[in-house]
Parts: structure tokens; sequence; C-alpha cells
């Protein structure tokens, strides 16, 4: 009899590669910071692999005509996401972390969770959804004031998507008014789970070179004991 | 909810089905599975390419599910329809299990459907069903005969091997959520006559039960506002 092979699905967690992700509200700068971290992990010659939300080839299509159509309700966002997530995680994910790389992803299942709950879904069937995906290395939470990151959001932006804007929640008619609304309910959620989670809580609010040397110092800290794979 | 493994003669029976209630009166809306405006096409063309992971697929085919539940099958039963799917949750289910996905994570994924009135399931040995397909497509089909979990060394032997593992999950969600078995190896006129038996009879004793029948709500029990209790104590 062959060996019984089991799926995933948080049975399994050991493997040799780390996973470091980002999560913030819109606009807290944690997409440049993980830029810089690819960069400079990348010159020290190590090998990393970056993945972000929403990029899997197969939903992404069906996502986009969706959310332009307005036809998504709470679950089936819910479910639309974790399915590019699944994805990404099938197979740009857990296949470096097994080969011993350093995963870099901004966004990880925590956005699910502080997005979907804010949309009204129910924290546990969330959690359970995701619960195949490995608990990440580090998680960094790009902390800052709601006003901060919504002025970084609505600089410069001529107007804002229907989802991003959670007009789907109908807080507000007014889509700059929802999206201040709905922002602050995911960054409620973020906080809520900083401390369960173990986030790394980075302030935001400072220059993005005085950031960058806070976040550069914990990761050095993290991969102390970090032997990267044999590469020939 | 009509359950059972491609080729049972599981969408003969629901066309039956459909026609013996519409004929009696009953508006019948029909679904099944890849049917969603969302992702029934995006889940066809990555299966082309057999290139998903397993977790992937189940989370698309919920999604699917739950695009169909949300947007048409809850207004429908509102408004006092008999909803008649070809496959439900329940298959989906026994799929993923037998690709090693783990039932707790199932069950609440698909807490999110609706809990079926009647579920029937058509019951057929491996080698019958082999049979069948050959008859039907004059092939096996790649994902029927789970040959993305490499069971055997020949198609053959995989295809038997899978829809025994898929028949023995069927099996144990039979007495977990009370499906009525129905012997799929007789001819679809027999078959018919059994489920039908089976569905008029709970359709009237749901008219002797309920206090004002005429409600289009009492029609299928409040179905409506209920989940399914999949995570029992």
């Amino acid at each position: 009899m062959a060996q019984k092979k089991i799926r995933g699905l948080g049975l399994n967690k050991q493997y040799p590669g780390r996973l470091i992700v980002v999560e913030g509200c819109d606009g807290s700068g944690k997409s440049t910071q993980l830029h810089l971290l690819r960069v400079w992990l990348q010159s020290q010659g190590y090998p990393v692999v970056f993945t972000e939300w929403n990029s899997s080839a197969i939903v992404k299509q069906a996502t986009r005509r969706a959310k332009r159509k307005e036809l998504l309700t709470p679950t089936t966002f819910s479910l639309i996401h974790a399915c590019d997530f699944a994805d990404r995680y099938e197979k740009v994910i857990l296949p470096p972390l097994h080969a011993g790389c350093i995963v870099l992803a901004d966004r990880y299942v925590y956005t699910a969770y502080a997005r979907d709950v804010a949309r009204g879904c129910d924290l546990q069937w969330v959690r359970n959804t995701y619960r195949f995906a490995v608990q990440p290395t580090i998680a960094f939470y790009f902390h800052a004031p709601l006003e901060v990151s919504i002025s970084r959001i609505l600089f410069g932006r001529p107007s804002l998507k229907y989802y991003e804007a959670g007009m789907d929640t109908g807080l507000s008619l007014d889509p700059v008014e929802s999206f201040k609304l709905f922002q602050g309910r995911i960054k409620d959620q973020y906080d809520r789970m900083a401390r369960q989670e173990q986030f790394e809580v980075i302030d935001a609010t400072r220059s993005i070179h005085e950031t960058w040397g806070e976040v550069q110092k914990v990761v050095q800290d993290k991969l102390s004991d970090y032997e990267p794979p044999k590469q020939n | 909810m009509i359950e059972g493994s491609d080729c049972s003669g599981r969408s003969t029976q629901a066309e039956m089905l459909k026609e013996s209630l519409e004929s009696a009166g009953h508006a019948v809306l029909e679904m099944g599975i890849r049917r969603s405006d969302l992702l029934g096409k995006a889940i066809s063309s990555a299966k082309q390419g057999n290139l998903l992971g397993k977790t992937t697929l189940s989370l698309l085919y919920a999604t699917d599910l739950a695009d169909q539940l949300e947007n048409r099958i809850v207004p429908a039963m509102q408004a006092g329809f008999v909803v008649l799917a070809d496959r439900y949750i329940y298959t989906l289910m026994a799929r993923d299990l037998a690709r090693g996905a783990d039932l707790k994570w199932l069950k609440r994924l698909f807490g999110i459907a609706l809990e079926p009135d009647l579920i029937i399931y058509l019951d057929a040995e491996p080698e019958v069903l082999f049979y069948r397909t050959l008859d039907k497509y004059g092939e096996l089909n790649y994902w029927e005969s789970g040959m993305d979990l490499q069971m055997g060394s020949s198609m053959f032997e995989s295809f038997l091997k899978y829809q025994a593992s898929l028949r023995k999950h069927f099996h144990r969600l039979a007495k977990e959520y009370g499906f009525r078995m129905v012997d799929a190896t007789p001819g679809p006129k027999k078959i018919h006559r059994e489920i039908s038996g089976i569905v008029s009879e709970y359709l009237e004793n749901l008219v002797q039960q309920s206090p004002r029948p005429e409600q289009p709500e009492a029609q299928l029990g409040s179905a409506a506002n209920r989940r399914v209790r999949l995570e029992e104590g």
C-alpha cells in the first residue's frame, strides 16, 4: 500500500525556509519596505521569492471581472481571495519554503481575516478557510493612525474603487467617507490581532529610511539562525 | 440534492425529477457544480491544464457553490421554488476527502451552504461506473479517474481505486447526513420511480405538517433560513 498522502492543511508545518510577510492598511508603506527588504536580501546573496495578494493567474481575471461588475457578496469575496491565496500558496509559497528559500509576501492570511471580518464574515469561519497556511517567521504590521494612511491613499488619487472603498458594506454612499469607515474597521481588526498573532508592530509614521532601519534590524535578528540552501 | 459519482445516472435522474416535479405544479430551479457566473468557466479552463493544487481546487468549487447559493438559490427558495441540485457539497466533500483533505476543515468550509431537505445518493460499484463511462465517452476522464492522485499504474486501475475511495467516503457521509441511498444499477425508469416516490412522500408530509401550505415559505420547510449544521456536538 502506498504511503497515505495527507494534504497540508496545517498538519505539517516543518520547513527549512523563512517566511516574512507585511500587513497593514492601504497606504501604511508596507510594500515599499518589502521592496527594500527584497533588494537587501538579494544583495546578501539569499534566495528570495516574492508574492503579492491577488496575483494568481487562475483566478485573477475572474476576480477582476466580478469586482468590476460588483457581483461579490462577503462570502464569495472571501472565498475568491482564498482561491487566489491557495493557488499562490501551493505554487509560489510552499515549494520555496521546503527548498529553504526566503519567501516575502505582500499581505498574507491576516489581510483576509481583517477585510473579511470588516465585511461581516465570521472570524472563525475565515480562519478555518486559511487553516492550511503556515505561520510566518515574521509578520510585520505597519501601524499608522488612520488619518495618515488615508491621506496617503487619497492624495493624488482621482477615485476609489468600489470594493476598495468598502462600498459593498453600505457604510456610506460617499466613496471617500465609506473608505474611511471601512479602513477604520480593518484597522480595528489588525489592532485586535496584533498581540495574539505576535505581529512585529512597526511605527509607520516615520520616514521611509528610518522605518527601514527598524525593519532591517528585526529581520537580521530573526535570520540569525538561517542557513541558505546550497546552490550550485 | 442528488449526489453520486460520474455516470451513476445522476444527471438523467435530475432531469426526470425536474419534469415530474414541474408536471406536479412545482417551480423548479436547477443548480449544480461549476455553474456559477463567477467562476464556472475559470474552473473548467484551469482543469484543462491540470495545473491546480488540491486546496485551490477545493476552494474554487466552494466559491462556485457559494456564488450560486447567494445569488440564485436563496432568492429562489424565498420565492417558493423547489431547488434541485445535480451535485452539491457532499460530492465536493467526498472528492476532497478522497484527495486527503481534513474532514473538519471541509465541514466548516461548507458551513456556508443550506441544509438540504433531501439528499439522494445514487450508489454504484466502481466496475459498473467503469463500463458506463466507456459506453458514454469512449474513454476515461483524467479527474474522474483520480489521475492526479497517482493511485495506480494504469488509468483503469486508477479509476477503480479512485471510485472505490469516493464510494467509501460517500457511504461515510451518507450515515452522517442521512442520505437516501438509491441503487444506481437498474434502468433509469425504475430508479426514477424510486426517487419520485421518496420526493413525493417527503413533499406530502411537509404539506401535512405545515399549517398554511399555501404559503410559499412553507413549501420546503423554511430552508432558506437554515444553514447546514455540519458541526455537530
